[in-house]
């Protein structure tokens, strides 16, 4: 949706307007712009984003009625209106008020999940059905053709974030529907997020906003470099990735490890460029959207890996499903018993455990309804609390070598280390089947013969000499850029540069991607990899 | 119960948890990470268990789990709710 003509004209429509019509009107314009956005992307995709919406949105009210009530109650006892309750009658009344909100609640969280779930998992449901059915020798049952809205995991998780947070008094509900909306369809982000927080996202997306050309140049900048990173790297680099995925039986060896480096290189070129564009495209309206990448693959651990990559799912799935089910009375009772049992070791594990896996689990379906998308999920899962039971030998090891720990190479040896494990992490997601991924996995070291890998045969993955170049070149800017962001903005320092400089980067940008970039008449652009989910 | 013995109480858990730690200095437990998810999970059970008290996820902020005297001060609000 971000690759076309056509919606670098909407853009620049859009960018215009914003800043000419009265501010008063520009959320209305983006609720317009937003509409329009996704009607194009589907017919029918609005209206399952209304129905999201709309019942979010009076979930909300309804909920913030039923506090209000008990503000109300309270507010007569202490003017002596009604008669002092006791202690008993007052838990009785909170009670009865928190379960009606748990109601709405529930049933909003079922009906717009439940979506979700429909149009995403019926088709998984059936397909392992019919593996049963066909083991008992029983008639398959018929896959269904669904609409599965563009984004809808994203609009549907920013909803159900701002419905918990209502839930939880975290966030006060909006009373305008049309607002609301703007929130749930705010089309930047519709596509492959971030998934904002309604606090976070509607304290500049309702603001009027001023033109301020250093806002609006960050903006440009922005979104330039990620069409960069989009149209010079991922595109180009995916051909190969699609061929050495695709025949597995021929590209085994030492070809599995250059797909699996190359496939990195894709997605973060993919999903961060796309972010770039996202934020960028806010950025020019004014309106601040939270970060979703920190430089990942500078992590030295996985559990730190996940928290620079793609932070606002993690954080979304920490938020509303590790914490909340890890604190719920059933796994509280399990600790309980578990402390009886097993005293305080125990205790101090079991709820955390269980509440990883399944959240790892809840991940991992989230990214494709496939059981490799699951185990991809569990393995992360399984290597995080690893990592954490190991945390006192790295401790110790720590403690007994601190020069050797405090080191660059030491600490390029756990980039690396991290850098790599996740790349055979992702073999699960690149591989349509758990069984696939494995053999690769396996073969990846026991077919390893890198006299195989010749200059026709990388030739052969679809690209030229020049694509090669072209692509050692991005990387190299692509780390470059990271390096130099590491203590501070990138565009910040810039700024500082001679007029020159500043505007030259900003040209090349532009020429480097009009000249190197994957699009054009008879091109189809990648969509993009989140674009899936 | 008087916010001085739940502050007793909310020291013999965190004691527990990590004995090597001066929670009194702490003002920052949950932001500068001396707590973690186990010591975090653990201690909404405990203090739950000890004070008869249901915390949930509305309270399950890192501002009422930063210091002690944010602990018992949310102790002590559910007690009276």
């Amino acid at each position: 949706m971000f690759i076309s003509y056509h919606f670098i004209a909407f853009l620049l429509l859009l960018f215009v307007l914003y800043y000419l019509i009265p501010k008063k009107g520009q959320w209305v314009l983006l609720l317009i712009a937003n509409f329009l956005f996704y009607f194009s992307a589907g017919t029918y995709y609005p209206l399952f984003l209304l129905a999201t919406s709309f019942t979010v949105w009076l979930a909300g009210i309804m909920m913030e009625r039923r506090d209000q009530q008990w503000e109300a109650y309270n507010a007569q006892i202490k003017a002596g209106d009604i008669p002092k309750p006791t202690r008993e009658e007052k838990k009785k009344k909170k009670a009865a008020v928190n379960a009606k909100k748990k109601r709405v609640m529930l049933c909003c969280l079922l009906f717009n999940l439940g979506i979700l779930a429909v149009l995403k998992y019926t088709n998984f449901v059936i397909d392992n059905v019919n593996v049963l059915a066909s083991a008992m020798g029983k008639k398959e049952l018929p896959y269904v053709n669904l609409l599965l809205p563009l984004g809808i995991s994203f609009y549907t998780f920013q909803a159900v974030a701002y419905l918990l947070d209502v839930y939880w008094n975290k966030a006060k509900a909006q009373r305008n529907f049309l607002k609301f909306t703007l929130f749930v369809s705010f089309f930047p982000q519709l596509i492959q997020g971030p998934i904002s927080r309604y606090n976070d996202l509607s304290e500049t997306l309702y603001a009027p906003h001023s033109f301020d050309w250093k806002t609006v140049r960050f903006g440009l900048e922005r979104i330039l470099w990620g069409y960069f990173k989009k149209l010079v790297i991922a595109d180009r680099i995916s051909v190969a990735v699609v061929m050495l995925m695709g025949d597995p039986e021929y590209y085994t060896g030492a070809y599995v490890l250059i797909g699996m480096l190359f496939y990195a290189v894709q997605l973060y070129a993919d999903f961060t460029g796309g972010i770039d564009i996202t934020i960028g495209i806010a950025q020019v309206l004014g309106v601040h959207v939270e970060e979703n990448f920190i430089r990942p693959f500078f992590s030295k651990n996985i559990a730190e890996y996940w928290r620079r990559w793609h932070i606002t799912m993690g954080t979304w799935f920490r938020d509303y499903v590790f914490y909340p089910m890890s604190i719920s009375k059933p796994l509280k009772k399990v600790t309980t018993a578990t402390k009886k049992k097993f005293g305080m070791a125990g205790a101090r594990r079991v709820a955390v455990y269980i509440s990883t896996m399944v959240t790892w689990f809840a991940t991992g379906i989230w990214h494709g309804a496939a059981w490799h998308f699951v185990v991809w999920g569990l393995v992360n899962g399984v290597i995080i609390l690893a990592s954490e039971e190991c945390a006192p030998l790295y401790a110790k090891f720590h403690k007994k070598f601190p020069k050797l720990v405090s080191t660059w190479g030491y600490r390029a040896f756990q980039v690396l280390r991290t850098f790599l494990m996740m790349c055979c992490i992702r073999l699960f997601d690149t591989y349509a089947s758990v069984r696939g991924a494995a053999k690769q996995f396996v073969h990846m070291f026991t077919r390893f013969d890198l006299s195989a890998v010749t200059k026709q045969e990388m030739i052969d993955l679809g690209l030229s000499v020049q694509d090669y170049v072209i692509l050692m070149l991005g990387v190299l800017l692509m780390f470059l850029v990271s390096m130099y962001g590491r203590n501070g903005s990138v565009r910040e320092k810039i700024a500082k540069k001679p007029y020159v400089i500043r505007y030259g980067i900003f040209v090349l940008l532009f020429f480097a991607i009009l000249l190197c970039g994957n699009y054009g008449i008879g091109f189809d652009a990648q969509q993009f990899i989140y674009n899936q989910f | 119960m008087d916010v001085e013995e739940i502050r007793e109480g909310i020291l013999d858990i965190l004691k527990e948890l990590h004995e090597d730690i001066d929670f009194e200095a702490e003002e920052k437990m949950v932001d500068d990470k001396i707590l973690d998810s186990f010591d975090l999970v653990t201690l909404v059970t405990e203090l739950g268990e000890e004070f008869d008290v249901d915390i949930t996820a509305k309270d399950f902020i890192a501002e009422n789990f930063n210091s002690v005297d944010s602990l018992a001060a949310m102790i002590a609000r559910l007690m009276e709710e």
